[in-house]
């Protein structure tokens, strides 16, 4: 899907491609970091309390914190293009997974001595209960053909009073070192765990969308369901599919985020995290209206991103003022990316370039 | 071909409306049989209304953006903005409650405009500029002040104790006393525009716009009719509307503080939905949407007094709520498509 | 500008990405005319008309109106409507969720107010007048289609236009509806409209028209009185060759015997589904080109739907060769080899946004299942093939299917299926509003198919095709199978009585 037309040359295939969003944003915002302070580039390799080697420095932090958004960007555009639409629970139900996690580790103990079971039992969990979750969206999308923002309103509204009600509104704390492994580093390893997990997430749907048919039927059922339909495919199977994709997603998600404090808390984890992920699907030049995808774009995206989070936080934009700032960055991306503003512009550009064409 | 049309007496639309005010009554009713507690009392009624003025009169303004198959997903941020910017004004800069009525309504239209402008002739997607448009208001919000103002504005306090006195509607304490049912100066505005929108929404050409657009953009084009402009229009005034509920809201109460209405939006559109409003446009209904914002505080009413009171019972009771409208929906546009 | 000339575009040139739609095109109505705007598709006719409509701006040239000085500029639909330009397009562009008055009455007029009762009882008034079965206060959805074109119609007449643009308004209307239509054509013309009639229905121009204009790959190509142009000369016109494609059908059709030994290919009995169809029996053989016929709604491309599992089947017993099974949904169809191209090519066919190479795998990959994807290699070489084989004019394989012409996307469709490579081929309408050139094609390619041993049941609604092209015609009425017609009794006059029940003739 990143290299389609052979034939066009390289640089206007590029320009044409979706890709050309994320990719212009994130030059503009290295450019304007390199200018403002060059120190922004600077990665050192340290070590940590338990004196293992950590890099890092503001990239190695966009990569690490971006990640959760980034995986979550992946099963948001499938969601996005099988139905065009968007879940809008997916941090509601991180806290909805990331309860049943601590849950099962934990045991329902507040301040367990020791884990009631294996991380991985837990993480299992966890995932099943964040694809029945994306299982009970895409039914209620795919099967009462409800619009996807309404239907996983319910969630939204639902999710952070069902994660409350898992652990009885207790916020437990997972004992021991091990479990921090996930949100923070792995002894030996300088790169922080998440974005491994990350990347290991994006190796996996490669290969899924290379040996699998996921790509052109969500595509087909995202463009026009009746046709798709009538070639044989199950539009339904397809769009419940894309959520459940979407729940495992969210499931890893969870596990980052949970790892990174060892415990939880219900109303502020992954807070926004729904509207960042739209965002990075938005960002990566995909229609919100369903149809053509290129997961690569906004995941790329979801760490353009991060790094203006990042960015801001350096000109100690206070955590609280940052949506703002966020907006209009937003707002500046998405008229420049709007059909009608790009008609306009290459309108110009022809009235500049036509009568130098005539005088060479 | 007569006996087809009597069959279709009842359109879609008007029967998840009948739905949607049959649920509210079978609810209060139900609740005054059974849960004796103040639901017997009219001034219960009305303590919902003054508490929810505020959301009325933007989920008008979400209703209306959603017949035109837009949404509007700032609203809750522009109510937040306006509660500080208004207390900021009363408190600190020694404003009086018309200036600081105007601001409310200044910050209202500048959303509109900027909002409407990006999504109706610019053809942006309203999820996404609205997301924007939220997060730039909650943004400013704490940019503008952090800490909680309580107004202490005497013309303002005045003005939050205007209360009309509804008569016979009252009743006697245990002491003997006569006490009236009152209802706050917010709710009466709120009625006020209600009915102004339905009335538009109904009867005037301007307001069927607004459903032909939503029904059918490539087809009102066709009919002469003004997409872009109407598109503007809606979200203009969505966001007047926002300013001006967000205005209510403050003076219900009294105070500002970063955090005000947030997850209003989603509140106005569950309120919207259960009244019957589609997101798939052309359909809706103002006095719908009325009772979708009573009938969702009537059931945490009801949640609460029968001693459910923990935190999380208040959400699952709205998201089972919004689930039940949904699915009725979906039942009834699929009965109909059948056909 | 001539006296009784109520109408006059000069040089009109318009450019999309890539194409241009018209070339310094010229076009003059008068007023109490009814002009046929003919041409392929892709000549650039409703091109034409939306830049007289104000949908689209032109890139150069004048129009202009009786009544106004100089020419006059056009910018919006709402334009349009006020310089008396009324259009009526070939779908249906009303507003669904309103009722019959408010698609009349909305978009027109000034003031904010409105009197409603005054509107409904003047709708009502003019539905009486021009006979059309609806009530001003229905929702306009609980019409038929057929209504609802027909209050487009009405909408336009009532706001008294100069000029009536009709953009293939009898798709999908029956032919006593289509009367109806004419004589209300007829009394405008009386009245002085001047009325632009696009059709793709010869037989149409020549019921009503006076004048043709004629458009091909986005020029002029004449202006011509009705009685000058004889109908072969007008399809040569439009096709730009000599035209004897017809004659050669024919010839090709003879040969076919009837090859009626062997099990069938399919068969089907009782078979009903819950699109309101009585239930049939049905049966197809090796090789042989079969037709469903009816009027309009009769029930034919149902009983397709329900052959393919299109729609819920709700009782019936289905053999495929020989072998009783199951048909649920259109991927049972499809593993028992059968075929299906849609009525409706946009809602049904095409994957819009999806390149022409995708669009021509998806069903024989749907068949290889989800774990088997072709690779790109595999993908591009069947495109390329099929791309050459049907001559589909595209830029390229990875050209978006949106981009190409009406016909061609039907070359593509059809190429979709013939990929899938199926025994039994269902073709639905394949020639709706596809110019006369790719219409012969495809005919000649059932025939060809059918003699390599390919079964095809075939549906038009234009019954010289069906009879051209079949050698057993199924008839329908009202939902009902009512006869069956081979041999000696295809033609005209057999079908129309059959159709009619033979009650009345």
């Amino acid at each position: 899907m990143e290299k389609t037309a052979k034939k066009m040359n390289p640089v206007s295939a590029f320009f044409h491609s979706q890709m050309v969003i994320p990719v212009v944003a994130l030059l503009l915002l290295l450019v304007f970091n390199l200018i403002m302070d060059p120190t922004f580039f600077k990665i050192t390799l340290g070590t940590n309390s338990a004196g293992d080697p950590v890099l890092s420095g503001n990239l190695i932090s966009v990569l690490n914190n971006g990640s959760e958004l980034a995986i979550l960007a992946i099963g948001m555009t499938l969601v996005t293009a099988a139905t065009g639409g968007q879940d809008i629970s997916v941090g509601a139900t991180i806290a909805i997974s990331g309860s049943v996690l601590l849950r099962v580790i934990c045991g329902g103990e507040a301040k367990p001595a020791e884990l009631a079971a294996p991380v991985f039992v837990g993480f299992l969990a966890a995932c099943a209960a964040a694809m029945l979750c994306g299982a009970f969206n895409g039914i209620l999308v795919a099967g009462f053909k409800i619009q996807p923002m309404i239907a996983t309103l319910i969630l939204y509204t639902a999710g952070r009073s069902i994660a409350a009600w898992v652990n009885n509104n207790t916020l437990p704390i997972v004992p021991g070192e091990k479990f921090t492994y996930f949100g923070g580093f792995i002894p030996g390893i300088a790169m922080p765990t998440p974005f491994l997990i990350a990347v290991l997430c994006f190796i996996v749907i490669a290969l899924v969308l290379k040996f699998t048919n996921l790509g052109i039927y969500t595509q087909a059922v995202g463009i026009n369901e009746s046709a798709a339909r009538l070639n044989g495919l199950k539009p339904a199977a397809i769009k419940i599919l894309s959520f459940v994709i979407l729940g495992v997603c969210v499931s890893v998600a969870a596990l980052i985020k949970v790892s990174r404090i060892s415990s939880i808390n219900y109303s502020v984890i992954a807070q926004n995290i729904e509207m960042d992920a739209i965002l990075a699907v938005a960002l990566g030049g995909n229609s919100l209206g369903g149809g053509k995808f290129n997961i690569w774009a906004s995941v790329l995206a979801a760490y353009v991103i991060q790094l203006l989070t990042t960015t801001l936080y350096k000109f100690k934009v206070s955590s609280d003022a940052l949506p703002a700032y966020k907006a209009v960055v937003v707002i500046i991306l998405v008229v420049m990316s709007a059909p009608v503003v790009r008609e306009k512009m290459s309108e110009l550009g022809k009235r500049f370039k036509t009568p130098t064409k005539e005088v060479g | 071909m007569p006996e087809m049309k009597k069959k279709k007496g009842l359109s879609d639309a008007n029967l998840l409306l009948v739905i949607t005010i049959v649920a509210f009554f079978v609810m209060y009713i139900g609740a005054i049989l059974f849960l004796k507690g103040g639901f017997l009392k009219a001034q219960m009624f009305f303590n919902i209304l003054d508490a929810n003025a505020g959301l009325i009169i933007t989920s008008c303004g979400m209703s209306l953006v959603m017949i035109t198959q837009g949404i509007d997903i700032s609203i809750g941020g522009v109510v937040g903005l306006v509660c500080m910017s208004c207390a900021v004004h009363l408190e600190l800069q020694g404003g009086n409650p018309f200036t600081a009525f105007l601001i409310a309504v200044g910050i209202g239209l500048a959303f509109g405009v900027v909002q409407g402008f990006l999504v109706a002739y610019l053809d942006i997607q309203p999820f996404i500029v609205s997301l924007a448009g939220m997060f730039f208001a909650r943004g400013l919000t704490t940019i503008i002040h952090t800490n909680p103002i309580s107004v202490s504005n005497e013309a303002f306090k005045a003005l939050r104790k205007i209360k009309f006195i509804l008569p016979g509607l009252g009743y006697v304490n245990k002491k003997g006393i006569y006490i009236d049912t009152t209802v706050e100066l917010g709710s009466v505005i709120a009625i006020v525009i209600v009915i102004l929108m339905f009335c538009m929404l109904r009867w005037t050409k301007f307001g069927r716009n607004f459903y032909a657009v939503g029904g059918n953009k490539q087809s009102a084009l066709m009919l002469g009719i003004n997409v872009k402009k109407t598109k503007f229009l809606a979200h203009l005034i969505c966001s007047l509307l926002a300013g001006i509920g967000g205005y209510i809201y403050f003076m219900h109460l009294g105070s500002a503080a970063t955090s005000n209405a947030s997850g209003m939006e989603m509140n106005a559109i569950a309120s919207s939905i259960i009244g019957g409003t589609l997101l798939t446009g052309g359909v809706g209904n103002i006095i719908g949407t009325f009772f979708g914002v009573l009938s969702l505080n009537t059931i945490q009413n009801i949640v609460s007094s029968i001693g459910l009171d923990e935190a999380w019972w208040t959400g699952i009771t709205i998201a089972a709520m919004l689930c039940l409208f949904l699915l009725i929906q979906s039942v009834v546009l699929s009965r109909t498509k059948k056909k | 500008m001539k006296e009784n000339v109520v109408l006059e575009m000069k040089n009109i040139s318009k450019s999309f990405p890539g194409v241009r739609a018209l070339q310094n095109v010229d076009f003059s109505l008068c007023e109490g005319e009814i002009h046929a705007l003919m041409g392929e598709n892709g000549a650039g006719k409703s091109t034409l008309i939306k830049v007289l409509t104000g949908v689209y701006g032109k890139d150069s040239g004048e129009i202009y109106l009786k009544g106004e000085n100089g020419a006059v500029n056009i910018h919006s639909p709402q334009g349009a409507q006020k310089l008396g330009i009324s259009t009526v397009y070939q779908e249906i562009t009303l507003c669904p969720n309103l009722t019959v008055a408010e698609n009349m009455y909305i978009g027109r007029g000034k003031g904010w107010k409105q009197n409603w009762k005054k509107i409904n009882a003047d709708t009502d008034r003019i539905l009486q007048s021009l006979g059309i079965p609806a009530k001003a206060t229905q929702q306009l959805s609980s019409c038929s289609i057929a209504i609802q074109q027909m209050v487009a119609i009405a909408r336009a007449v009532d706001m008294e236009c100069k000029v009536l643009i009709l953009d293939e308004p009898t798709s999908s209307l029956d032919e006593s509806e289509v009367e109806k239509l004419f004589k209300l054509m007829r009394d405008l013309r009386a009245k002085g409209v001047g009325i632009i009639f696009v059709t793709h229905f010869l037989d149409q121009v020549y019921e009503v028209c006076d004048k043709i204009t004629v458009l091909r790959d986005g020029k002029l190509v004449g202006q011509y009185e009705i009685k000058d142009l004889p109908r072969l000369k007008l399809v040569a016109k439009m096709l730009g060759k000599e035209f004897d494609d017809m004659a050669e059908i024919r010839g090709e059709s003879e040969e076919y015997s009837a090859a009626d030994a062997g099990t069938p290919v399919f068969e089907a009995k009782g078979l009903q589904s819950n699109a309101g169809i009585y239930p049939f029996d049905f049966h197809i053989n090796k090789g042989e080109v079969n037709g469903f016929t009816g009027l309009l709604g009769s029930g034919r491309s149902e009983c397709v739907r329900a052959i393919f599992g299109a729609d819920h089947v709700v009782a019936g017993k289905v053999k495929v060769k020989g072998k009783d099974v199951k048909i649920k949904n259109p991927l049972d169809a499809m593993k028992n080899g059968i075929a299906y191209l849609p009525e409706d090519r946009k809602v049904d066919g095409i994957i819009g946004d999806l390149s022409v190479r995708d669009n021509i795998i998806l069903a024989a990959q749907v068949l290889r299942g989800f774990f088997r994807p072709f690779s790109k290699a595999e993908a591009q070489k069947a495109a390329e093939e099929y791309i050459k084989l049907l001559e589909i004019k595209t830029a390229s394989a990875d050209t978006p299917i949106k981009s190409l012409s009406g016909g061609n996307q039907q070359k593509v469709i059809l190429a979709r299926w013939l990929f899938a490579h199926p025994e039994y081929l269902i073709l639905d309408e394949p020639t709706r509003g596809i110019d006369i050139g790719t219409k012969t094609e495809i005919q000649k390619l059932v025939l060809k198919l059918a003699s390599e041993g390919m079964s095809v049941t075939f549906i038009s609604s234009e019954t010289d095709e069906m009879l051209r092209t079949c050698s057993r015609l199924i008839v329908m009425r009202d939902r009902k199978v009512v006869g069956e017609l081979t041999g000696a009794d295809l033609n005209q006059n057999k079908i129309m009585s059959t159709i009619a029940g033979g009650e009345s003739v």
